[in-house]
């Protein structure tokens, strides 16, 4: 049962983690991007795009021939959503950077436009790929890309316990764990991460030192959409079976937003962060029997947001707060 | 030595919007030569050495560095030509640790070790005598350790064209001939030093040759060695100005605030104000002198409200009523309603006084929009107001709907100074009012705080500069590490007596009043 909920509880969290650590990334440059949901979408939609032309295209039935093919095939399945993920949540990362970097719009109205924008975008071409497949069903199912997403190690089921809890994920946890710890050592340990969150923390600093501000808050703005885009092909490759419906991703994004206060802008929180909101997720299909009140178990992440940035702040310790710099556009020759 | 230009700056021109911050200007540094650039608030040395450093474009005019044309683009191809600033407002990430500020930006070869970085900091510091912990963060630091971290920034990169952006504006007298001493020592190792400052003794003793500027213009460049403080101030503000402060004596004086026996401590519980005892008479101004950091802050936010007393007793007369009120405890609205006024005037200028953000208007509308009735605001009254400050005291502007952030720093001062004084307090307490301004500014100021004087008004003056505070004070305080060490009578004492008064630690000095 424990292990039944924990193994279930991870999956919940892996957008999530994928979203969180995009905006932590995005955020250390001093843009607070609320975006991310719409990025999130567009990653999805994106992907299930990529997949659903790769599959449509007949190259699967390539595998029967098998030898080279068994391998190639596979892996392309899984390149193409991929590189569509990345490449449609970048698309979105550089409308987000041109607006409020090179025009210095404000971040949150842009943010939230660009969530708006993308949710649109994401049911606008799911809705035209469902008219497509000709089926009264309202969701596109790419169940063999699915497949190959969901593909776990083959040892973990012999492993009892510890192969359910830890070994037994698609590959795409492993992928945000390892981005998450990745971006944790690069923020704090290279000279990248240094002048990234010198940029995020007063980019006049950061522009006196000679470094490139416009160039860091681009880049990382639109490596964190790519990253977070990764979260919304992950909830529908894996976590959804390769069943897109529209707004069926639901309020993910916004999730990954308080994440990143509840993290504390550290991704190796996030991590630990992210299965603990999918833990109070996966609590909410525990207390179906409940009824309405079913209803207050879904604010159990936001109400541990709250206590966070209480306790956070109660604490006042200048390391926990957001950086210095967050959602202030910088015009070099203004004083 | 030989006297070969490290830099040159020829018919450079700079307006932001429609204010010329300079125009033609053209100057030289050699190697080995320290030049001071002199100048009045907003004479446009900082946009001078802003361009210089990368951060403005220069509009028109070259700049050739070790003879040849240079385009400084940005802060970064400044550190290419050697070029290293310190600013006046720091350049540093709060929650970075020393070293981090000091590396940062640094493309350097090889693996980035922190650990390295904070060596070759320590063994500058060593080099240079400067007291500094490279692990130690920003935001737990006073302003001199700051200061101290942008220097050692500066000379871990090298740099041969130092500029400094009135660096002594917030050191000690000691801190300051050390760093004067570090600055001969790097002349003397060839490099190029622009100083910007306006303490004359500086400028005569530090410097080899004075460029000044005046109102954005370039007026020239004279040798330290053949020229006077006077012929200076008159290449600097363009007319001869009286060096008197006029004093009145004090009419009437009565007991206006009497402060016994107050302690108060810091967050981390360090003893700030201890066993503070004084009175401030009406119609007199009470100096406060002392080595920044020494309470003086504290002293003044716990008249005002601002700051809790651990215990003592402030006691207000109340020139209406003829009652005396306690202000502890209370909160400054408070304070206010009892119809007890204090006007405050507090150190950082754009933290704590105005909104960098808001008009001239609407900084004026912070101090009266209670006295309102109707719904909507009333802008005629404040807008008069901010008008006749900009008149009175000749604030550059383009007009008071221009966001105070948009001003220099002398101007900001000037407005808000002008707009506590207009406030008609009967107390009032001015911290360093004159920071940053110029002659003539600071002569507006000082006049000003007389005619408060002579209205009545008790008037505590927190400054630095002690040929000011014996020329406009009547009486002095003297305050060390948290206790009053003296309180001498202004117009007998020496400046030897209050220098001494205020590097003792414990309470020796006779009562005058």
């Amino acid at each position: 049962m424990i292990v039944s909920f924990i193994s279930s509880s991870i999956p919940l969290g892996v957008p999530l983690l994928f979203g969180s650590t995009g905006e932590i990334i995005t955020e250390k440059s001093g843009h607070l991007n609320l975006g991310i949901p719409g990025i999130m979408y567009v990653g999805g939609i994106s992907g299930v795009i990529g997949s659903f032309l790769f599959e449509n295209s007949g190259a699967l039935s390539l595998m029967e021939k098998g030898g080279f093919f068994n391998v190639l095939i596979p892996f392309l399945a899984i390149m193409i959503p991929f590189l569509s993920a990345i490449c449609g949540a970048i698309l979105m990362g550089l409308i987000y950077s041109f607006m409020t970097v090179t025009l210095r719009a404000n971040q949150n109205v842009t943010g939230l436009a660009l969530t708006t924008f993308g949710i649109g975008i994401g049911n606008f071409f799911g809705g035209s790929l469902i008219k497509l497949t000709n089926t009264d069903m309202p969701s596109i199912a790419l169940t063999r890309t699915s497949n190959f997403f969901r593909a776990s190690l083959p040892f973990a089921d012999d492993l009892g316990w510890f192969g359910e809890v830890f070994l037994s994920h698609d590959f795409l946890t492993y992928v945000a764990i390892a981005i998450a710890l990745l971006a944790e050592y690069v923020l704090n340990r290279t000279r990248i991460g240094l002048n990234l969150r010198a940029v995020g923390e007063n980019p006049a600093t950061a522009d006196a030192a000679g470094i490139n501000v416009t160039k860091y808050k681009y880049v990382a703005t639109c490596i964190g959409s790519a990253v977070a885009g990764l979260g919304g092909l992950q909830y529908v490759m894996a976590y959804a079976n390769g069943v897109w419906s529209n707004d069926a991703f639901g309020d993910r994004g916004w999730m990954a937003i308080a994440l990143v206060i509840f993290a504390l802008w550290k991704p190796t929180m996030a991590i630990f962060g992210s299965f603990f909101f999918g833990a109070l997720c996966n609590v909410t299909f525990y207390a179906e029997g409940l009824g309405t009140t079913k209803q207050l178990f879904y604010m159990l992440p936001y109400v541990a947001t709250l206590l966070v940035l209480i306790i956070t702040s109660m604490r006042k310790k200048r390391e926990h707060q957001p950086p210095e710099g967050l959602g202030l556009p910088y015009f070099r020759e203004e004083r | 030595m030989a006297k070969t230009a490290a830099l040159e700056l020829k018919h450079i021109t700079k307006t932001f919007g429609s204010v010329v911050a300079n125009k033609d200007v053209s100057l030289t540094v050699n190697k080995g030569e320290i030049l001071s650039i002199l100048g009045e608030n907003g004479s446009g040395k900082t946009t001078l050495m802003n361009m210089i450093s990368g951060i403005y474009h220069p509009d028109e005019g070259q700049i050739f560095i070790n003879g040849e044309e240079a385009v400084i683009a940005s802060p970064h191809d400044a550190f290419d030509y050697k070029i290293g600033m310190i600013h006046q407002h720091f350049k540093l990430v709060n929650v970075f640790t020393a070293t981090e500020n000091i590396v940062l930006g640094l493309e350097e070869k090889g693996k980035f070790d922190l650990k390295a970085a904070e060596k070759r900091v320590r063994t500058i510091c060593e080099q240079y005598g400067f007291e500094l912990d490279p692990k130690k963060k920003i935001y737990t630091m006073a302003v001199s350790e700051k200061q101290t971290v942008e220097i050692v920034k500066v000379l871990y990169r090298g740099a041969d064209i130092l500029i400094l952006d009135e660096p002594t504006a917030v050191l000690t007298p000691q801190e300051t001939q050390k760093l004067f001493a570090v600055l001969r020592r790097m002349r003397d190792d060839g490099k190029a030093i622009i100083i910007i400052t306006h303490k004359m003794h500086e400028v005569l003793s530090l410097s080899d040759r004075v460029a000044v500027l005046r109102k954005g213009e370039y007026i020239g460049t004279v040798k330290t060695a053949e020229t006077t403080e006077a012929e200076l101030t008159e290449m600097m503000v363009g007319q001869k100005i009286s060096l008197n402060i006029e004093r009145s004596e004090p009419v009437d004086p009565q007991p206006r605030l009497e402060v016994h026996h107050i302690n108060c401590s810091n967050r981390e519980g360090v003893k700030m104000l201890d066993d503070v005892t004084f009175t401030a008479y009406s119609g007199e101004i009470l100096g406060v002198a002392g080595i920044a950091g020494s309470g003086q802050r504290e002293l003044l936010e716990a008249i005002a409200g601002l700051q809790r007393l651990d215990d003592g007793a402030i006691l207000y007369n109340n020139p209406k009523t003829g009652k005396s009120d306690s202000l502890r405890d209370k909160t400054p609205i408070q304070i206010h309603e009892l119809g007890v006024r204090l006007s405050f005037v507090p150190e950082d200028r754009l933290g704590m006084g105005l909104v960098g953000n808001m008009d001239l208007i609407d900084n004026m509308m912070l101090r009266s929009y209670r006295r309102g009735k109707s719904f909507f605001l009333e802008r005629n009254a404040p807008k008069t107001l901010a008008q006749d400050i900009v008149d009175r005291l000749a604030v550059v502007t383009p007009g008071v709907t221009t966001p105070v952030r948009r001003l220099s720093g002398g101007n900001v001062q000037k407005v808000l100074v002008g707009r506590e004084i207009a406030a008609s307090p009967t107390v009032l307490m001015a911290a360093y009012p004159v920071r940053g301004l110029d002659i003539n500014s600071s002569y507006t100021i000082y006049n000003l705080l007389n005619e408060q004087k002579q209205k009545g008004v008790a008037v505590i003056f927190v400054g630095e500069d002690l040929d000011v505070l014996i020329e406009l004070c009547d009486r002095i305080m003297v305050i060390g590490a948290g206790r009053i060490t003296g309180i001498v009578d202004a117009r007998t004492t020496t400046k030897e007596e209050i220098g001494l008064l205020m590097t003792k630690t414990t309470a020796e000095g006779s009562e005058t009043p």
